[in-house]
C-alpha cells in the first residue's frame, strides 16, 4: 500500500531517517558484518596473529561435541518451555473465556509477569527451589525426592524451564483469549443446538479455528526460549552444573566473552541468525496468511 | 477486545463448568502469584532465619529495614552498590530508549511513507534487518564498537545502541497508511509546510499509538539485561536487573536472601505497575507491534 499524495522535499525525508539509519548502521548491520568476517578467522589466544579459515570455524563447531549437546539441549528447551507455557495458558484462556464475573480480575492476575524480567524471574524460581529455604525444594523432599540444582544438572534444566515458562504463559494467555473471543458465537451456538457438548464443540470448533493463533505463538515462543531467556539462566544456573544448562545464547556469550575465542563465538553467532532469520521469515508469511482469513 | 462482556456462557446453561472455569482460573492465578508471594515474605524477614531454615508462608516483621538497607547500603556480601541507585539507572535508562525509538521511528516512518525519494525502499528494509539482529547473536563485535567509541560506562552507551526499532518503525507506518489524504491536501491548501503537517496534524492523531507503544517499550527498556551486563564495570552505571545478579552470585557463600528478595521486588514494581495501570494500552500495544 503506497499514498497517493506526497510531499515533496530534496532534503527533509533524509534528515528525518538520518538517527535511525545512523544506529542502524554504525551497531546493527556493522556488528553483524563484523561477525560474518570474523567467523571466518582465526586468532591466536593473545590476539596477536589472525589468519583466515574459511569455514573451518563452522566445521568445527559441528564436530564439537559440547556444542552439538548445547543445541540438542536448546532444542529440548524450547520444546519443554513451549508446551509448558503454551499448555497451561491455553486452558486458562478456554476458562477465562466461559466465565463472565471476574474475568477482568483473572486477566490482570495472569498477564502481571510479562513485565517481569527474565532475570528477576530466574530469581524468584531460584529461592523456591533453594535446597535449604526453598518451599518446592522442601515439598519435594517431603514426598522423597532431594532436589539440588546446584549438583544435579536435571534439576537445573527443569528450574530454568520453569522459570521462564512461567514468565511466558502471560502472553500466550493473552492471544489465546483474543483468539477464542474472536471466533463467532454463532457457530459454537449452532453446534450446541445440534447437540454437541463442550468438549466435543473444542475440538471441532474451537481448537482448529485457533490454529492461526496457536501456529503464531509458537513461532513466537520458540523465538523467546531460543534468544529472550539469557538472563534466567545467567542470573541462576551460569549453564551449569557442567553444561546442563548452557543453552545456545549462553555458550555464545561464555565462549566468546569469558572464554575469548572470537573465532568460534562468531561462527555461533551467525549460526543464531540464520535461526533468528529462518524464524522471522516463517512469521512473517504466516502474518500474511492471518491477514486473508 | 476487552470490550466484549456478552461473551460467553450463554449457550447452556452448566453450572458445574462455571465453577469447574472459576476453579481452574483461581488455582492458575494462584500459581503464577506463589512466586512473588514467597519473595515478599522472604523480603521482610530477619536476615539470620533465611540461612537454614524455610522461608515461611506469613511474612515477618523487618520490611521496613530490609527495604531501607537495600534501597540505601545494598548488599555487602555483593560489594554494597546501593539499589536506589540502581533503580535511578534504570529508570534513565527505560525512559532514554522508550522515547528514543519512538521519537526516531516516527521521523522514519513519516519520511518513508509521505515522501518520494531515491534509496527509499534501501532505507526501509535497512531499517527491517534489524528486527533479525537481537544483541544476542552480535554480542562480541557491537560491544567493540561501543568500546571504539569510548561509551563503555556511560549512560550513552547503555541506550543509544538500543534505540534503533524495525518494530516500533512498523507500526507508526501501518498507521499512518490509515491517515486519509484529505488530511494533508487540506493542510497544503491551508499553507502548512511538511513539519507542521506532521507536528499539527500526524502527531495527535498517533497519541494512542505511542502511548500503547511506550508501555512495551518502557517494560523492554527497564528489563534489559545482557546489554548492561556487557558495557558496565562501573558500578555506578549498574541498572537493578542486572545488579540483582551480583547479589545472587555472591561467591562461595549463600546470596542475603532478604536483601535479594527486596531487590527483586523493586525490580519488577515499576514495570509491572505500569501493565497493571495501562492495562488497556498494554494489550493493545502488545497486539499491535505483533502484526
Amino acid at each position: 500500500m503506497e499514498k497517493r499524495v506526497t510531499l515533496n522535499n530534496r532534503v527533509l525525508p533524509y534528515l528525518l531517517l538520518a538517527p535511525q539509519l545512523a544506529v542502524t548502521l554504525v551497531f546493527f548491520i556493522w556488528p553483524a558484518a563484523q561477525a560474518l568476517y570474523q567467523s571466518l578467522l582465526r586468532q591466536d589466544p593473545f590476539g596477536l596473529k589472525t589468519t583466515f579459515v574459511g569455514f573451518a570455524n563452522f566445521e568445527k563447531l559441528f564436530t564439537d561435541p559440547l556444542y552439538l549437546s548445547s543445541l540438542q539441549l536448546t532444542l529440548l528447551f524450547s520444546l519443554f518451555v513451549t508446551v509448558l507455557s503454551m499448555g497451561a495458558a491455553l486452558v486458562l484462556a478456554i476458562m477465562a473465556d466461559r466465565v463472565v464475573k471476574g474475568a477482568q480480575g483473572y486477566k490482570t492476575l495472569i498477564i502481571w509477569p510479562y513485565a517481569v524480567a527474565p532475570a528477576v524471574a530466574g530469581a524468584l524460581w531460584w529461592l523456591m527451589f533453594n535446597p535449604t529455604v526453598g518451599v518446592l525444594a522442601y515439598v519435594l523432599r517431603g514426598v522423597g525426592y532431594d532436589w539440588n540444582h546446584y549438583i544435579n544438572g536435571t534439576d537445573a534444566f527443569i528450574l530454568v524451564v520453569i522459570a521462564a515458562a512461567w514468565k511466558q504463559i502471560s502472553y500466550n494467555f493473552l492471544f489465546f483469549l483474543a483468539g477464542l473471543q474472536s471466533i463467532p458465537r454463532a457457530l459454537v451456538e449452532a453446534a450446541a443446538i445440534d447437540g454437541a457438548g463442550p468438549v466435543r464443540r473444542f475440538w471441532t470448533i474451537i481448537f482448529p479455528l485457533l490454529s492461526p493463533t496457536s501456529f503464531f505463538l509458537l513461532v513466537v515462543n520458540v523465538t523467546y526460549a531460543f534468544f529472550d531467556t539469557f538472563g534466567v539462566i545467567h542470573a541462576t544456573t551460569t549453564g551449569g552444573p557442567g553444561q546442563s544448562t548452557t543453552i545456545l545464547v549462553y555458550k555464545v556469550f561464555a565462549d566468546g566473552f569469558l572464554a575469548l575465542d572470537l573465532g568460534s563465538s562468531a561462527a555461533q553467532s551467525v549460526l543464531l541468525m540464520l535461526i533468528v532469520v529462518a524464524l522471522t521469515v516463517v512469521q512473517f508469511r504466516f502474518v500474511e496468511r492471518r491477514v486473508h482469513y | 477486545m476487552s470490550g466484549t462482556i456478552t461473551k460467553s456462557a450463554m449457550v447452556e446453561n452448566r453450572p458445574w463448568l462455571d465453577a469447574l472455569a472459576h476453579g481452574v482460573l483461581i488455582l492458575g492465578a494462584a500459581m503464577v502469584l506463589f512466586p512473588l508471594w514467597i519473595a515478599f515474605v522472604a523480603s521482610t524477614l530477619d536476615g539470620s532465619s533465611l540461612i537454614n531454615s524455610i522461608v515461611p508462608l506469613l511474612p515477618g516483621d523487618r520490611l521496613l529495614e530490609n527495604y531501607t538497607t537495600a534501597l540505601s547500603a545494598g548488599s555487602k556480601a555483593a560489594g554494597g552498590v546501593p539499589v536506589g541507585l540502581m533503580l535511578t539507572n534504570s529508570l534513565i535508562m527505560a525512559l532514554v530508549i522508550t522515547l528514543g525509538k519512538i521519537v526516531i521511528s516516527l521521523t522514519s516512518a513519516y519520511a518513508i511513507v509521505y515522501f518520494r525519494f531515491p534509496l527509499r525502499m534501501t532505507c526501509f528494509w535497512t531499517i527491517f534487518i534489524t528486527l533479525m539482529l537481537p544483541v544476542e547473536v552480535r554480542i562480541l563485535p557491537t560491544f567493540e564498537v561501543v568500546a571504539d567509541f569510548g561509551l563503555l560506562n556511560s549512560y550513552t552507551g547503555l541506550t543509544l545502541p538500543l534505540i534503533a526499532s524495525a518494530t516500533a518503525t512498523f507500526l507508526f507506518r501501518q498507521f499512518f497508511l490509515t491517515v486519509p489524504d484529505e488530511l494533508l491536501e487540506a493542510a497544503r491548501i491551508d499553507g502548512a509546510g511538511p513539519l507542521r503537517f506532521f507536528r499539527d496534524i500526524l502527531l495527535p492523531l498517533s497519541r494512542t499509538n505511542i502511548a500503547a507503544l511506550f508501555v512495551i517499550l518502557f517494560i523492554y527498556g527497564w528489563n534489559q539485561y545482557l546489554w548492561p551486563l556487557l558495557i558496565t564495570t562501573d558500578e555506578q552505571y549498574y541498572t537493578v536487573v542486572m545488579g540483582l545478579q551480583r547479589m545472587l552470585a555472591v561467591p562461595d557463600s549463600e546470596p542475603q536472601w532478604h536483601l535479594v528478595m527486596a531487590t527483586s521486588l523493586l525490580a519488577l514494581l515499576p514495570p509491572v505497575a505500569v501493565v497493571v495501570a495501562m492495562q488497556r494500552l498494554f494489550v493493545k500495544g502488545l497486539v499491535e507491534t505483533e502484526k
